[in-house]
């Protein structure tokens, strides 16, 4: 079986990618299902059901969603395994932009869109610079230009992936993309094999339920803002 | 650098029955072409087609050659280059920065060094282009998303003309854009662009060199325009200048009389 992981900001339009992918990779006559990892709430599950995917939900809820993820992923591959799929995609939403889900030799795909503004390529970590494939979604509502300079930026961050375009309303570029999932390489065990990036060092109070704000109340690892020293008013 | 494109072709493929398309029609540089057929006969298909530049693995299996040949693989997956520029329907500018930010912005990308007079020469081309085609003029220091609708698309149908690298324009549907479509098109086929657009409009269809015709999801005909269908785009386009006239009058909160034709004739002579 092969594991894809699929990640980007709510709303960049993974869903609907896969949704378009998915049917095309059936039409190969390839079986692929879908883990979905959000935060709080997410009804894509209903969509990929709809479509008559395999289809779990995954919510990290008080967790890390990054943490979540990688204590989890690996029974989910045998779920997918245990129904014979070819491919189990595995979505992920809710991130931070500090960590990714991509696991080494799992096709890693980074989902983002035109409308996210020029400047977010380059706010964005390891999800953007460590994938292998870049989706760019929603091009259909931007002038050309525009995507030209987002793709642009894109490659600066991500010298090496291979860029598409993707429309997840019509489907366009979906081919390409169902190439490239179809090709990616099979694992058969992910017990002891490595994250891309690793997780952030964050054991402090408010890890554990604290939420009163203030010196006392901070313990662990934390980490002060740089803030310039404010000159004094001067006194005549 | 990628080479430079001499021509495309298009191989017909079959339509959503199955019938085979017999079709092999290679463009030039500067040749524009009217895609027309009713709403779901497949000409968003076909466009896709040709920005995919489908080797039979799309559902048309129709195969798109650039310069006789079928691509490689690093024309056809990116990497840089965009070989096909898009302007579809609905689009809109979302980019926080003037006109000649966004402008800077485009050319850098395309690593051109033009230095400071270079750049601002080319900001004047691209606005003075795209002022052409709009009765509203654009200043090159109003925010993007300030500009009028007709003021967005005749940015980028001049920017795209002028400074996108890409040698072939699809257009999806131009007609509700409120610009001048004649000077858009003028534009991108003097900048040697190969222009493919759908269309519903019977001005645009007759104005385009050729035609390709979809029905229910194939290719059945490609017409080239004759000398009828000029001097009938001569009679309709007098009309829709007819039109146009009126609309002004109109706008400009005049009463009206007489023939419309008229008035495209008043709005010839004093407009410019």
């Amino acid at each position: 079986m092969k594991l894809i992981t699929v990640a980007g900001p709510p709303s960049s339009g993974k869903t609907s990618m896969l949704l378009r992918v998915i049917d095309w990779l059936k039409e190969q006559g390839l079986k692929a299902g879908v883990v979905k990892f959000d935060c709080v709430a997410s009804k894509d599950d209903e969509r990929y059901r709809a479509k008559g995917v395999p289809v779990l939900l995954g919510l990290a809820g008080n967790l890390c969603p990054d943490h979540y993820f990688v204590t989890n992923i690996e029974a989910c591959a045998r779920w997918g395994q245990s129904l014979e799929l070819d491919i189990l995609i595995s979505e992920s939403a809710g991130l931070c932009n500090r960590c990714s889900p991509f696991i080494r030799h799992a096709l890693a795909v980074c989902v983002i869109d035109n409308l996210s503004g020029v400047n977010t390529p380059t706010k964005m970590g390891p999800l953007l610079k460590q994938a292998d494939i870049v989706a760019i979604t929603k091009g259909d509502i931007v002038s050309q230009a525009e995507r030209e300079v987002f793709q642009y930026q894109v490659r600066k961050v991500n010298a090496r992936a291979e860029i598409l375009h993707i429309n997840g309303l019509t489907g366009q570029g979906k081919e390409r993309l169902g190439v490239l999932l179809a090709q990616a390489e099979d694992i058969d065990d992910l017990d002891g094999r490595k994250l891309r990036f690793s997780m952030p060092a964050a054991v402090c109070s408010y890890c554990l339920g604290e939420t009163r704000i203030g010196h006392d109340y901070q313990m662990g690892n934390v980490k002060s803002i740089a803030i310039p020293d404010v000159p004094r008013p001067e006194v005549s | 650098m990628m080479e430079d494109i001499q021509s495309i072709t298009i191989l017909g493929g079959h339509s959503k029955s199955g019938e085979a398309e017999d079709v092999a029609l290679r463009l030039v540089p500067g040749d524009l072409v009217a895609v027309v057929g009713p709403t779901g006969s497949g000409k968003s298909r076909l466009l896709a087609d040709i920005e995919y530049i489908a080797q039979r693995d799309t559902p048309s299996g129709r195969c798109i050659l650039i310069n006789d040949q079928p691509p490689a693989p690093e024309i056809r997956f990116d990497m840089g280059r965009k070989l096909i520029a898009q302007l579809s329907q609905n689009m809109n500018f979302v980019m926080d920065a003037t006109v000649a930010e966004f402008i800077a912005m485009h050319a850098e990308c395309r690593d051109t060094n033009l230095g400071e007079t270079g750049l601002e020469e080319l900001i004047n081309s691209v606005v003075t282009q795209a002022n052409r085609l709009t009765g509203e003029p654009i200043v090159p220091d109003t925010p993007l998303t300030a500009l009028s609708g007709g003021q967005s698309r005749s940015l980028m149908i001049a920017d795209t003309a002028i400074l996108s690298d890409s040698p072939i324009v699809l257009i999806d549907e131009i007609e509700n854009a409120g610009i001048d479509r004649r000077q858009a098109l003028d534009i991108l086929v003097q900048n040697q662009k190969i222009v493919l657009m759908a269309t519903h409009d019977p001005i645009l269809a007759l104005l385009a060199h050729s035609r390709i015709v979809l029905k229910s999801g194939g290719i059945a005909d490609v017409l080239e325009s004759d000398q009828d269908e000029t001097a009938l785009l001569e009679e309709l386009q007098k009309a829709d200048a007819a039109i146009l006239a009126v609309r002004e009058k109109l706008r400009k909160g005049e009463r009206l009389s007489g023939s419309a034709f008229r008035y495209a004739e008043f709005l010839a002579a004093d407009s410019i």
